[in-house]
């Protein structure tokens, strides 16, 4: 990984302050709110003013309110997800190609099985037999239907880093193997590793909101999902309440971008090829 | 040749792991959610099916597991998927039969138009990118790869819920859902204008969903071949900058892309579950959601069946249109 190249990145500084003025919404929720996110005593639908300044939902909530609050339950589970994810990947993708064997090739058919079943089908079903489950049932399907692919990258990758001279020369000087893994091997491929891990963390966020807004989440928490949920069920379309359909949708598409931003960025820093002499 | 019959022995090979894998599925779930559904439909449902659907979710049967499996296997091969709950006494695959060719259709025409329009940015922003250092500074490129990002990143349900808002409900230029007008045929003129001025929202939403992945893929690859030692040589014969563009480069780079086509299907119809959703359409994805809602376990688990299938088959179809296309794959196969 190379920091420096990194930091002159304009895309990797976008995307870094984006995700940045996300986290620190999020951390501070508690603080920022300017009302209880679940309160539901005031006037229904109104429109933006000075008082809510997005306005209110159907049920008389305040749609700032939940907007700030949404942003923790998407991080938390997209941060989450996207560390399980990474972690799957580095024991069934790099450490499985390293050692090779009997691990390996169970790795592998692992693997293959989960590449051919379409991600999002498999997600809405594991859901649905799971239903009632909150974030944490959530980020488990997540898990599940989202590591194959990055696990198949990392694993040629880890295969072609086995053969090269100073990864051999650890093996010859008696090094055991999981540290060759994590000194030798792992240091070489970060770059597509932090890139599965915001592919991972994009993937998780929109995965959580798509299940929410289809109802198979916990509909009483406080996401941007479970927002653009209840908006639907309300006839918010009808009703004319476009602020309260076009804002957690706004943040998703934000901080999603944040993510691709930066996912792409390490990539492109990772590839000689695609860099700018 | 040979790589014809290697690519149909996977293709045989994942449709059993997809059988296997939907075999297993309602089995490994935490407390058989499938006997709370059948303790549901007790009294509504005929005692021949229920039993048929016990077998298949493996309920109160003393056939083994081994067994129930190929009894399962035996069923599904010869397109018997079970009865539907939930539209009883309709059977799960003719359910399946009547919402499929609104699916194929929308993700049909959507990929072929993500596809060309993509790669064709995706080319135009790594051409500009390429030259700039002897042409013009690379405006398209900046503004196309955060462009092709934001596409990638967008929730596609969100998306079609602002279209369905600001296009069908406030100006009203295209129908608010459904896949026709009530009493509607597609046999005439107008009933086919109707079928299109309905579909039109839903595939445009996930064309353009999915025409980020072919930008940056294309813009990538293209990058890549740039870097190669014909393309300058190309260039310094002094051939012209459209020529080198399109002859050279964007030939060899569009292969690897197309070659992505048969993983991309996957990420397509998964927004397509949620675009039909949005826009009430008469697909699958709508269907899927019907069934969970109900919960509608046997149509639950035909659908998940029927689109992985649908899934491999397309990709099967794409390696073999790839191979038509890559003289190199059709060498080593004549071999």
């Amino acid at each position: 990984m190379n920091w420096r190249a990194l930091r002159h990145n304009r895309r990797a500084v976008a995307g870094a302050l984006i995700f940045a003025l996300f986290c620190l919404v999020a951390l501070l929720a508690p603080v920022i709110v300017p009302y209880s996110p679940s309160d539901i005593n005031f006037t229904p639908l109104l429109h933006p003013s000075a008082s809510h300044l997005l306005g209110t939902t159907e049920n008389g909530e305040d749609i700032l309110s939940q907007l700030i609050w949404g942003a923790r339950a998407s991080l938390f589970v997209g941060l989450v997800s996207g560390v399980l994810i990474s972690l799957v990947q580095l024991v069934l993708g790099v450490f499985a190609g390293y050692v090779g064997g009997a691990f390996d090739m169970v790795a592998v058919a692992v693997t293959n099985v989960f590449l051919v079943l379409p991600s999002i089908p498999l997600l809405i079903i594991l859901a649905a037999y799971l239903q009632g489950g909150g974030l944490l049932m959530l980020i488990a399907v997540i898990t599940i239907t989202g590591w194959a692919w990055g696990a198949k990258v990392l694993r040629s990758q880890a295969i072609a880093l086995r053969e090269r001279p100073f990864v051999q020369a650890a093996r010859v000087t008696g090094e055991n193997r999981s540290h060759i893994v994590f000194a030798h091997v792992v240091p070489n491929m970060l770059g597509i590793m932090v890139s599965n891990f915001f592919g991972a963390t994009l993937y998780a966020i929109l995965a959580e909101a798509g299940l929410e807004f289809i109802g198979l989440g916990n509909i009483n928490d406080i996401t941007w999902g479970t927002m653009l949920y209840w908006a639907q069920q309300g006839s918010a379309i009808l009703l004319g309440a476009w602020v309260w359909l076009l804002a957690p949708g706004f943040c998703l598409a934000l901080l999603g971008t944040s993510l691709g931003l930066l996912n792409f960025a390490v990539d492109e820093i990772a590839n000689p090829r695609l860099r700018r002499d | 040749m040979r790589y014809l019959v290697r690519r149909f022995c996977t293709l045989v090979l994942t449709c059993w792991i997809a059988l296997t894998v939907n075999f297993a599925l309602p089995r490994l779930m935490p407390g058989n959610p499938a006997e709370t559904m059948f303790a549901r439909y007790q009294g509504t449902v005929s005692p021949a099916a229920i039993s048929i659907m016990e077998l298949n979710f493996g309920l109160n049967t003393k056939t083994g597991e081994l067994g129930q499996y190929f009894d399962y296997l035996g069923h599904t091969l010869t397109g018997n998927l079970g009865i539907s709950f939930s539209f009883f006494p309709a059977h799960v695959s003719t359910l399946i039969g009547e919402a499929l060719p609104w699916t194929l259709g929308l993700v049909g025409f959507a990929t072929i138009v993500a596809f060309l329009l993509g790669t064709t940015l995706g080319m135009v922003a790594a051409w500009r990118r390429g030259t700039a250092g002897w042409r013009r500074a690379s405006l398209v490129d900046s503004a196309l790869v955060p462009f092709g990002l934001m596409l990638g990143a967008l929730p596609s349900f969100w998306i079609a819920l602002m279209l369905l808002y600001f296009i069908a409900f406030k100006f009203g230029w295209f129908p608010i859902g459904y896949g026709l007008n009530p009493g509607a045929g597609i046999a005439s003129w107008s009933g086919f204008v109707d079928l299109i001025r309905h579909a039109a929202l839903p595939a445009i939403t996930l064309a353009f969903i999915s025409m980020g992945m072919w930008i940056l893929l294309m813009r990538n690859n293209m990058l890549t071949v740039l870097g190669d030692d014909y393309v300058k040589f190309a260039r310094a014969k002094g051939l012209r900058d459209r020529t080198v563009a399109y002859h050279y480069a964007a030939r060899n780079a569009v292969l690897p892309v197309f070659n992505q086509l048969a993983l991309a299907l996957g990420v397509v119809v998964g927004g397509q579950v949620f675009i039909e959703i949005v826009f009430s359409y008469p697909g699958i994805g709508f269907m899927l959601l019907n069934a969970v809602e109900n919960e509608d376990y046997p149509l639950m688990q035909g659908i998940f069946l029927i689109i992985t299938l649908a899934v491999l088959v397309a990709s099967f179809l794409a390696d073999v249109l790839y191979m038509f296309l890559d003289p190199r794959i059709r060498m080593e196969s004549a071999k």
